[in-house]
């Protein structure tokens, strides 16, 4: 799978892409997000409190309940803020 | 006609109506709405980032759902991206519709999708400290509107 971050969640991150295969044990994007915050510092500080993330799968907004599978473009992002 | 484009450049507003108008037989009424960088506490720029290919899809997407809504005869959204200065035109929304109504709802309810849905983030910079914008509940409430 593809991930994208953007904004302060590619900033504390510290990288805006990156590919991964679809890890063990997840199913949703909120599983997925639990298991990114796992992998250092970096990631945990962006993933510290889900409620401030939203998700697109394949540029699709979506909901943290929504699944992911291994070929997907899962991006995190902070609520968007354009106009 | 739609016309979507993110870009860097400044937009040229009456361009973009003859453009928008060039091929429609019975516009009568035509609407635009620029938003322009706000000075905001001694903001000095703001830079833009998006998520390519998304945002195109997401205004498609706000377009298609302001023609359903309304009987219109063509969409202009342009946004811009990177750093933009105080006073700089940020976005231009434009419908051109028989009547002024249409118009005039439909350029609502475009910028009010668009700000609740097109994936851009802007960060603030005042004298070189930085800030991401925050989300306004304000925004969401407005867009809840048309719901």
């Amino acid at each position: 799978m593809t991930l994208l971050y953007f904004a302060w969640v590619r900033q504390k991150i510290g990288r805006s892409e990156e590919t991964l295969a679809l890890p063990e044990g997840v199913a949703t994007v909120g599983e997925l997000a639990a298991w990114l915050a796992k992998r250092g510092a970096g990631y945990a500080d962006a993933f510290a409190d889900p409620k401030r993330l939203r998700a697109a799968v394949n540029q699709d907004h979506v909901s943290f309940d929504a699944p992911v599978s291994a070929n997907d473009e899962v991006a995190f992002f902070p609520p968007v803020t354009g106009g | 006609m739609r016309t979507i484009r993110i870009q860097a450049g400044v937009f040229d507003v009456n361009a973009e109506i003859a453009a928008l108008t060039k091929d429609a037989a019975n516009v009568g009424a035509v609407v635009t709405f620029t938003g322009h960088v706000r000075g905001d506490d001694g903001l000095s720029s703001l830079t833009l980032e998006h998520y390519p290919h998304m945002t195109e899809r997401e205004i498609a997407r706000c377009i298609g759902e302001a023609e359903q809504r309304w009987p219109l005869l063509g969409a202009t959204v342009i946004h811009r991206i990177g750093k933009l200065m105080r006073g700089e035109p940020i976005v231009l929304v434009a419908v051109a519709a028989t009547h002024r109504q249409a118009a005039f709802a439909a350029a609502e309810f475009l910028m009010d999708y668009l700000k609740t849905r097109a994936p851009f983030w802007k960060e603030e910079d005042r004298g070189g400290a930085k800030r991401w914008v925050e989300h306004r509940e304000s925004d969401a409430q407005r867009a809840k509107r048309w719901e």
